[in-house]
This record gives C-alpha cells, sequence and structure tokens, in this order.
C-alpha cells in the first residue's frame, strides 16, 4: 500500500459500531472469592438444596458413622448428619459476618468523615482512642463483653461493635483528610456547598474503597472470631449448628470420629478464604490506575 | 540513638490509654445486670450484709467517686480478691503468668523461625510456583481458627502419634517445653501466617533499594547481602508488628490452653468466665491490656532507635 492509497483509505473511517463499556477483568482473586461466597450464599438461603435431613434430626439408629453414601460427612452421637449441619451452619456463621461487621461499617465510617473532615483536635482525640482501642487484645476484651452481657449471639455483635468501628473511622479518616486538601474539595466549598453535601457526596466517595476492602477481612475475622466463642460456649448456643459449636460437639471424638469436627473446619477454612480473596481481589480493582 | 525527649513524649502518650483501659475495666463490671455486689454475692447474702459491704466497697457514692476509688485501689496494687477461690486477683495472675509467657515466647521463636525463611523463598521466586505455594499455605493459615489447627495437631501427634502429651503442664524446664510445644506450634503456625505476607512484602520492597543495588554493583556475595541488608531493614519494617502480635497471641492464648488444658491466665480467663469471677475477669482484663500497651511502647522505643526518622 503506497502512501497516497492509505491515505485514501483513512478518509472515509469504518463506521464506529457500538461497544460496550468493558467491565475490567476480574482477576483471579476476585473471581475465586466471589465464586467460594456466591456458593456459601446459596447454601444460606436454600440449605434443603443440599442438606439431606433436618439439622437437629436425631437417628439413634446410626450414631457416629463415618462418611458414607447416606451421610456424605458421617454422623454425631446422637446420630446427626454431619453434612446437613455443616450446611445449615452457613447461615448463621454468614449472619455473624454480617451483622458484626454492618454497626462498624457504617458508624465506623461516618465518624471517620468527620474526623478526617475536621482534623484539628477532633483527630488528635481520635487518635488518642485508637491509641487506646488498639492495646486491647482485642479477643479477651470481647471475651470479657460477652462474660459481662452472658453467652449469646446478640451480645457478641454488641461486643465486637464497641471496638470494631475505631478501625473503621481510622481507614476513612486518613482517606477524607488526603481528600480535603484536593482542588476539587476546595471548589465545591467555593460553589457554597453545605458541609454534609461536600463529605458524603464528594470526599466519601473517593475515601471509602480502603474501607470495603478492610471490610471483607473483617468479616473473614469476625466468622473466625464468632467460631471461636462458638467453640468456648461463649458464642452460637447448642443446639443451633454454627461452625464453631459443630467443631466443639466433635472434639471428644476426634479419636474415633474424626469427621465431625474436621468438616465444620473446612467450611471455616473456605469462608476466610472467600472473604480475603474478595477483599485481595477488591483492592486490585479499586486501586487507582496510572 | 534515642532522644530523651522522644522517650517522655511516648511514655506520656501512654497516660489516655491507661486511663481509658482503667475506664473500661470499670464499666465492664457494671454493665452486670443489677448492683455488682448481688451478682458477686449471689443469692446467699442477707439485705443487712448488703447494705455492710455496699459501704464498704464504696457503692454508696456516686459513680465518679466509685471510679476514683477503683483507680485509687488498683494504683495501689489491689486488683480485688476472687471469689471463688477467695485469694486476691494480682497472686492469682501472677501464678498463672509463668505458663502464658513461655507458651508466648515459644510461639513467638516457632512464627518467626517459620515466617522467615518461607518469606525469603517466597520473595526471591516472586511469581513462580514457589511462591504461589507459600503464599497460598499463608492465606489457608490465616483463614484456619486457632482452636481448630490445635484439635487437628493434637489428634494427630497426641492421640494417634502419641509423640508429644495430650495437655498439661508438666514439671522441670524440659518437661514444660516438652509439653509446650504442641500449643506453641498451633499458635505459631497462624502468627506465621501473618508475619510472612508483612515480611514478604517487605523484603520485596528492599529488594528493590538502591543500596541493595549498590551492594551487588560493590561485589558482596549474595548470603551477605541477604542477611546484612534486606533481613535486616525488612525485619525493621516487621517489628511494628510485635504490639499487635503480643495481643493476638494473648488473645489465641485463650483459646489454645482451653484446647490443651494448660494452666496459664487464658484458661484462668475461660475459668472466671465459667465460675462468673467478676474481679478476675476484670483484674486480667486490666492486666492484659496493660502488658499490650508495653509491647507497643517498647516496640515503637526500639523501632525510634533502630530508625530515627521514626521519632520525628
Amino acid at each position: 500500500m503506497t502512501a497516497a492509497e492509505d491515505l485514501l483509505s483513512r478518509r472515509r473511517p469504518a463506521p464506529r459500531r457500538f461497544r460496550p463499556p468493558s467491565l475490567p477483568r476480574p482477576s483471579p482473586a476476585l473471581a475465586g472469592g466471589l465464586a467460594i461466597l456466591a456458593a456459601l450464599l446459596v447454601l444460606a438461603l436454600v440449605p434443603g438444596l443440599v442438606a439431606p435431613y433436618a439439622p437437629a434430626a436425631f437417628d439413634y439408629r446410626a450414631i457416629l458413622k463415618p462418611p458414607s453414601f447416606a451421610h456424605p460427612f458421617g454422623t454425631d452421637n446422637f446420630g446427626r448428619d454431619i453434612l446437613s449441619r455443616t450446611v445449615w451452619a452457613t447461615r448463621v456463621d454468614l449472619q455473624i459476618a454480617l451483622f458484626g461487621t454492618l454497626v462498624p461499617v457504617v458508624f465506623g465510617t461516618l465518624a471517620g468523615a468527620v474526623v478526617g473532615y475536621y482534623g484539628g483536635w477532633v483527630e488528635a482525640l481520635f487518635g488518642r482512642v485508637v491509641d487506646a482501642v488498639v492495646t486491647f487484645p482485642f479477643l479477651v476484651l470481647v471475651i470479657a463483653i460477652v462474660a459481662v452481657l452472658g453467652p449469646g449471639l446478640f451480645n457478641l455483635y454488641i461486643a465486637v461493635s464497641v471496638v470494631g468501628w475505631v478501625f473503621y473511622a481510622r481507614i476513612v479518616a486518613a482517606g477524607v483528610a488526603l481528600q480535603r486538601r484536593l482542588d476539587y474539595a476546595a471548589a465545591a466549598r467555593v460553589m457554597g456547598y453545605s458541609t454534609p453535601r461536600i463529605v458524603l457526596r464528594h470526599l466519601l466517595p473517593n475515601a471509602v474503597s480502603a474501607a470495603i476492602v478492610y471490610w471483607m477481612t473483617d468479616m473473614a475475622l469476625c466468622i473466625l472470631l464468632g467460631s471461636s466463642l462458638g467453640y468456648l460456649g461463649l458464642g452460637a448456643q447448642p443446639p443451633t449448628a454454627e461452625w464453631g459449636v459443630l467443631i466443639a460437639d466433635g472434639k471428644n471424638y476426634m479419636n474415633t470420629a474424626w469427621w465431625i469436627s474436621i468438616f465444620p473446619g473446612v467450611a471455616i477454612v473456605l469462608a476466610g478464604l472467600g472473604f480475603s480473596l474478595l477483599g485481595d481481589g477488591l483492592a486490585d480493582l479499586l486501586r487507582p490506575k496510572r | 540513638m534515642l532522644s530523651a525527649g522522644y522517650v517522655l513524649r511516648r511514655v506520656l502518650q501512654m497516660v489516655p490509654t491507661l486511663v481509658f483501659i482503667l475506664v473500661v475495666t470499670f464499666v465492664l463490671v457494671r454493665l452486670l445486670p443489677g448492683d455488682p455486689l448481688s451478682a458477686i454475692g449471689g443469692d446467699h447474702v442477707t439485705d443487712a450484709q448488703v447494705a455492710q459491704a455496699r459501704a464498704a466497697y464504696g457503692l454508696d457514692q456516686p459513680l465518679f467517686a466509685q471510679f476514683l476509688l477503683y483507680v485509687r485501689r488498683v494504683v495501689t496494687g489491689d486488683l480485688g480478691r476472687s471469689i471463688v477461690v477467695q485469694v486476691p486477683v494480682w497472686s492469682l495472675v501472677g501464678e498463672r503468668l509463668p505458663p502464658t509467657m513461655l507458651l508466648s515466647g515459644m510461639a513467638v521463636a516457632i512464627g518467626v523461625g517459620l515466617a522467615v525463611p518461607l518469606a525469603f523463598a517466597s520473595a526471591l521466586r516472586r511469581g513462580r510456583a514457589t511462591d504461589l505455594a507459600i503464599r497460598a499455605g499463608a492465606q489457608v493459615g490465616l483463614s484456619m481458627p486457632v482452636f481448630y489447627i490445635g484439635l487437628v495437631l493434637l489428634t494427630v501427634f497426641s492421640a494417634h502419634l502419641r509423640w508429644f502429651p495430650v495437655g498439661g503442664y508438666g514439671d522441670g524446664w524440659g518437661d514444660r517445653v516438652y509439653h509446650l510445644f504442641l500449643p506453641a506450634l498451633t499458635l505459631g503456625v497462624s502468627l506465621a501466617a501473618v508475619l510472612m505476607r508483612s515480611l514478604r512484602a517487605a523484603i520485596v520492597d528492599v529488594l528493590g533499594a538502591e543500596y541493595v543495588d549498590f551492594a551487588r554493583a560493590k561485589g558482596l556475595p549474595t548470603r551477605v547481602i541477604l542477611l546484612r541488608h534486606v533481613l535486616r531493614n525488612a525485619l525493621i519494617s516487621t517489628l511494628a508488628l510485635l504490639g499487635p502480635t503480643v495481643g493476638s497471641l494473648l488473645g489465641g492464648a485463650v483459646i489454645t490452653e482451653s484446647v490443651f488444658a494448660i494452666p496459664g491466665v487464658g484458661r484462668l480467663m475461660i475459668e472466671s468466665i465459667y465460675g462468673r469471677d467478676y474481679p478476675v475477669i476484670q483484674g486480667l482484663t486490666l492486666s492484659l491490656a496493660v502488658t499490650v500497651s508495653l509491647a507497643f511502647l517498647v516496640t515503637d522505643l526500639i523501632q525510634a532507635s533502630l530508625d530515627p526518622r521514626v521519632a520525628r
């Protein structure tokens, strides 16, 4: 093709074809995390889809049976089907992840926005609160609060929320403090927008992504915490099927009937992996592209 | 070197933290439904006894005066008495502290011992199969609850292989280390997962630094570069995890000690909860929080002495 032909052929550009806006390609971490969590969500919403029996159904003819076709994960000392109990527990543990982090996310984000926007003595005061809160061994404090309020999931949520919001507030405060110094924030102020509008509509959306990433990790931590308390008898109360409670059920049978504890533990690991992969994937996705 | 000004400033920073710890532990027992005394005394006390004890404990005074009373007691080293065993809380905690300290020390040794070589292997083979496998392993380690790791190790190594005792503390140093090996491994594995991730990131960071290129250009052997330049600088940034690590170790000890029946402070916490021994719960929470805040202080001072930029 000569230069002239090239010029000629360029004269009439091909009609532009409509292209749908391309979504960023999900990373393997994001895809894996989403897949695991989607599967767990289905189990939590419709446990009957996979669980062959009722979670609390006793069967005295099938006590401590190893995994078999009738009971793929075996049975416990009451003849309860471990697969069914593990599947039904998904609902409880995902609830723990959600309700244990809900108040911290919402309140912590708003508090962080206020701290980050005003700075000054508010920020200094908040810094001291952070210093103080991080020095409490988290698990010890939560256990102490639950010990005083009484065991159970609701008190667990209270205990976690009392402490948890601080971490979100710290992350968001740092982000908002950074954003408020940028030109667009000054522009919004010049436009005469109200402070709540500037903070909530302009600064927060640009500062919240790190908190969302932390939220995913936090949900994984919350499941670990909830199951640990369940194991110690301070979280979900038997006969509620919760992964930690299920593992505690089987701890005295580990030698003879390992399946009672092992399978719920695998479920915890899976859920933890799901949330941390999702967190890693989101962190990649939300990182500003250069 | 550390400047006296920085040390003073950092120590003064602890004051609000300590006040906060006092407030929280004071409020903690106040959260009990009803009067702390009726909860403490149970159903076996008469009204007259309650009134007498109330005056003795200062519970008839306003809340703030009660708080000051509590602070004065704590500052003079009086953490109250256990209801269940009728011993000062302070001596109870002191008695149960050595197993937890030994357990934590061994866990840190195992955790660091696992994390350093793994972090190097992972960072030096970045993006290859070794790296992926190690990082996947760390991810699984992070997602695994401590009590589950403990239960599995206990079943495999104690019950089946009979290499280790199923729990307890033992007599004499050698026996104790032997008894605490599996529990320390339990805590060490989950600690290694956390440390490995941070150390790997730090090593990758340091490997790209100009002074490492310079060391290489000088012709220093790789081993020397890795140990003297890379590991040393990577460890400094990982040192920031020391404070939080002490916190999570103490939390982990609560669980590990109940799995392995070790008579440490963690198990004391759980026993006190089951026995509703509120003064012990309060005293323990207080001492553990103070321990962690001291760990944060030490972390900051070490970091500042290694890296003068921190002290600014």
